[in-house]
């Protein structure tokens, strides 16, 4: 487990130095030759003290396979977002209140925890689920209409359009 | 050009608004925590998206920081959700069921704490 969820030290150093210095330029959205020194190093003073925190990813999330799986992954989280959305105003604004809610369990075959983290995210923005909990590799989801008990179901239902991607990602 | 961003962003704005508008009621109607906690993070999460992001194209300048702040929102709101529901599962409250207990498949983790202190 520990191998694959965490890359080198050079490489995590590198990596959010990378990442900080990015937000930084976006921030201060301005190319001016002091903005971008100052910026340079104080995401290296950062990254000294915080990279070993930092277990997302290494070099090769740049490649363009994995970036053009980003980008589409980045869409299908959009859509579920907006039909999430929707469902849940259907949901409140009928008199009825058509719920039936209960707590599912499934497993992933994920095995990084920022993969794992990503999918949780997902699942909580997508309609009627909410994940609780995450013990391993099975989730616990409290799901606002249940149609399925079985785990294999749920997570065709649940987990497959974003973990086909991910699995690919990460 | 101006003036379609400017109407893009009311756009924008008029339907966070709505979606936040629709996020409360949902509070208020939804039976037990762990459903509101459901309408209150999506409705929040593209609430709060869009309406940042109409800000960001009223204001052109300003887009680019908008952007950053959108996707804090969206790492950061799933995050509270998930550490509220939890800590709400460890006070036993357990979730409001139509269907009976059998729908609770997270009762099972804390069931042999509960068999060992009883």
């Amino acid at each position: 487990m520990e191998k694959i969820t965490s890359p080198g030290k050079f490489t995590r150093f590198v990596m959010s130095w990378l990442i900080l210095f990015v937000v930084w330029l976006m921030f201060t959205s301005t190319l001016a030759v002091q903005e971008v020194i100052t910026g340079l190093i104080t995401a290296f003073l950062i990254a000294l003290f915080t990279s070993r925190f930092f277990t997302c990813c290494d070099f090769s999330i740049f490649s363009p396979v994995k970036l053009f799986y980003i980008f589409i992954y980045f869409f299908v989280f959009l859509w579920a977002l907006i039909t999430a959305n929707l469902d849940v105003a259907r949901r409140v604004i009928s008199p009825k209140l058509p719920i039936n809610p209960g707590i599912v369990k499934f497993k992933t075959k994920l095995t990084s925890d920022f993969a794992k983290m990503v999918l949780a995210n997902s699942i909580t923005l997508t309609p009627g689920t909410l994940s609780v909990d995450i013990i391993d590799d099975t989730y616990y989801i409290h799901w606002i209409d249940v149609k399925s008990l079985d785990p294999e179901e749920v997570h065709k239902d649940i987990a497959e359009q974003f973990e086909k991607i991910l699995l690919k990602i990460f | 050009m101006n003036q379609i961003l400017e109407i893009i962003g009311m756009g924008l704005l008029l339907i966070g608004s709505i979606f936040l508008f629709l996020g409360g009621l949902g509070i208020f109607r939804m039976p037990d925590t762990y459903n509101r906690l459901q309408a209150g993070t999506k409705a929040t999460t593209l609430g709060g998206m869009s309406v940042i992001l109409s800000v960001g194209l009223l204001e052109p300048d300003w887009f680019i920081k908008t952007l950053v702040l959108v996707i804090f929102i969206a790492l950061s709101n799933p995050i509270s959700s998930h550490a509220l529901a939890r800590a709400n599962y460890k006070r036993k409250n357990y979730p409001y069921l139509k269907g009976g207990k059998e729908y609770d498949k997270y009762r099972e983790v804390y069931q042999k704490e509960e068999e060992e202190t009883a």
